[in-house]
């Protein structure tokens, strides 16, 4: 069981309130994209990814950007079990999908650095260990299905 | 599958790689876009390296057991002065990316013999410089630069390792 502080839970929640989801969301996917081109793999039906202007200005990867920020919203809002709450995404993403889940890694870093870029210095050291915490967690959850 | 341009794929983690110079992997703009970036935290170094340690020290404790010696205390002289030093050394390199084999081989010697630190750590403290670095730059660190900068700080720790055995 994730035991969570209370300076944590303030942390992620006071971070979550000020993402604008389908801002963050668009960046976040996008950047990994570009930044790590080898997850291009699983947008095949996804369009234009052939440069990063592409991939930027691309509405199918900004829509599933937003679809990512609001099913992590789901994991703050169940925050005590966040294993269950992504059992069924865990299953998609092995058995449908076949994601490589070191890929969860890569995007979880990414949307750290968006959200970095976006709160400045108000991203502390102490903002990041535990928000870093939370997608460990998320990264977790959605690994734990694959057999 | 892919529709997107094939591009030269590079692990994101190097062992041993002795091509791992920076050299075959980043394009003419992106070096100048390197050194740029590392240009205008040189007057800033011990704030930017200060920052950079504390984060990564926070977000994985476990990189605090090599600091025993110093007071990693926030705000303390010796995370600033240490944070410069590592600042500097990877400002100075990105100036001519194309000899870091040479540059950093004092620096190799120094990690393999007597620091030791577990090469793992190395992407630990890279992840956090470029935290640092979009904290500080916010939309300038865009993609391509956020890309460039990532491939460089591989190729850094990648040649920092290898004379680990």
């Amino acid at each position: 069981m994730v035991v969570w502080t209370d300076k944590e839970r303030a942390a992620i929640s006071d971070i979550f309130s000020k993402l604008d989801y389908d801002d963050v969301g668009q960046k976040c996917l996008s950047r990994c994209l570009i930044v790590y081109p080898w997850t291009q793999r699983y947008f095949g039906a996804f369009g234009n990814l052939y440069n990063a202007e592409a991939i930027m200005n691309n509405p199918m990867i900004a829509k599933h950007g937003t679809t990512v920020m609001q099913s992590l919203e789901r994991a703050l809002k169940n925050m005590d079990d966040i294993r269950n709450t992504y059992a069924e995404l865990s299953v998609l993403h092995s058995e449908k999908l076949r994601v490589d889940p070191g890929n969860f890694r890569l995007l979880s870093d990414c949307l750290t650095i968006v959200i970095a870029a976006k709160m400045g210095t108000a991203f502390t050291p102490e903002y990041q260990a535990s928000f870093q915490k939370f997608l460990s967690v998320v990264v977790s959850a959605l690994g734990r299905q694959y057999h | 599958m892919q529709t997107c341009a094939v591009r030269p794929s590079r692990h994101s983690t190097f062992t041993h790689s002795t091509s791992a110079t920076g050299y075959n992997m980043l394009t003419k703009h992106e070096k100048e876009l390197i050194a740029k970036i590392w240009d205008k935290m040189i007057p800033v170094a011990s704030d930017i390296g200060a920052e950079c340690l504390l984060r990564m020290m926070t977000t994985f404790p476990g990189t605090k057991t090599y600091f025993a010696h110093l007071d990693i205390r926030p705000g303390s002289p010796h995370l600033r002065s240490h944070g410069k030093k590592i600042v500097l050394a990877i400002a100075e390199c990105s100036k001519d990316i194309s000899s870091m084999m040479v540059t950093l081989a004092p620096l190799q010697t120094l990690h393999a013999y007597k620091l030791r630190i577990d090469p793992c750590n190395f992407k630990l403290l890279c992840h956090c410089i470029l935290v640092t670095l979009a904290a500080h730059m916010g939309d300038e660190f865009d993609p391509v630069a956020h890309a460039a900068m990532d491939k460089y700080l591989s190729a850094f720790a990648a040649v920092l390792a290898e004379k680990y055995r």
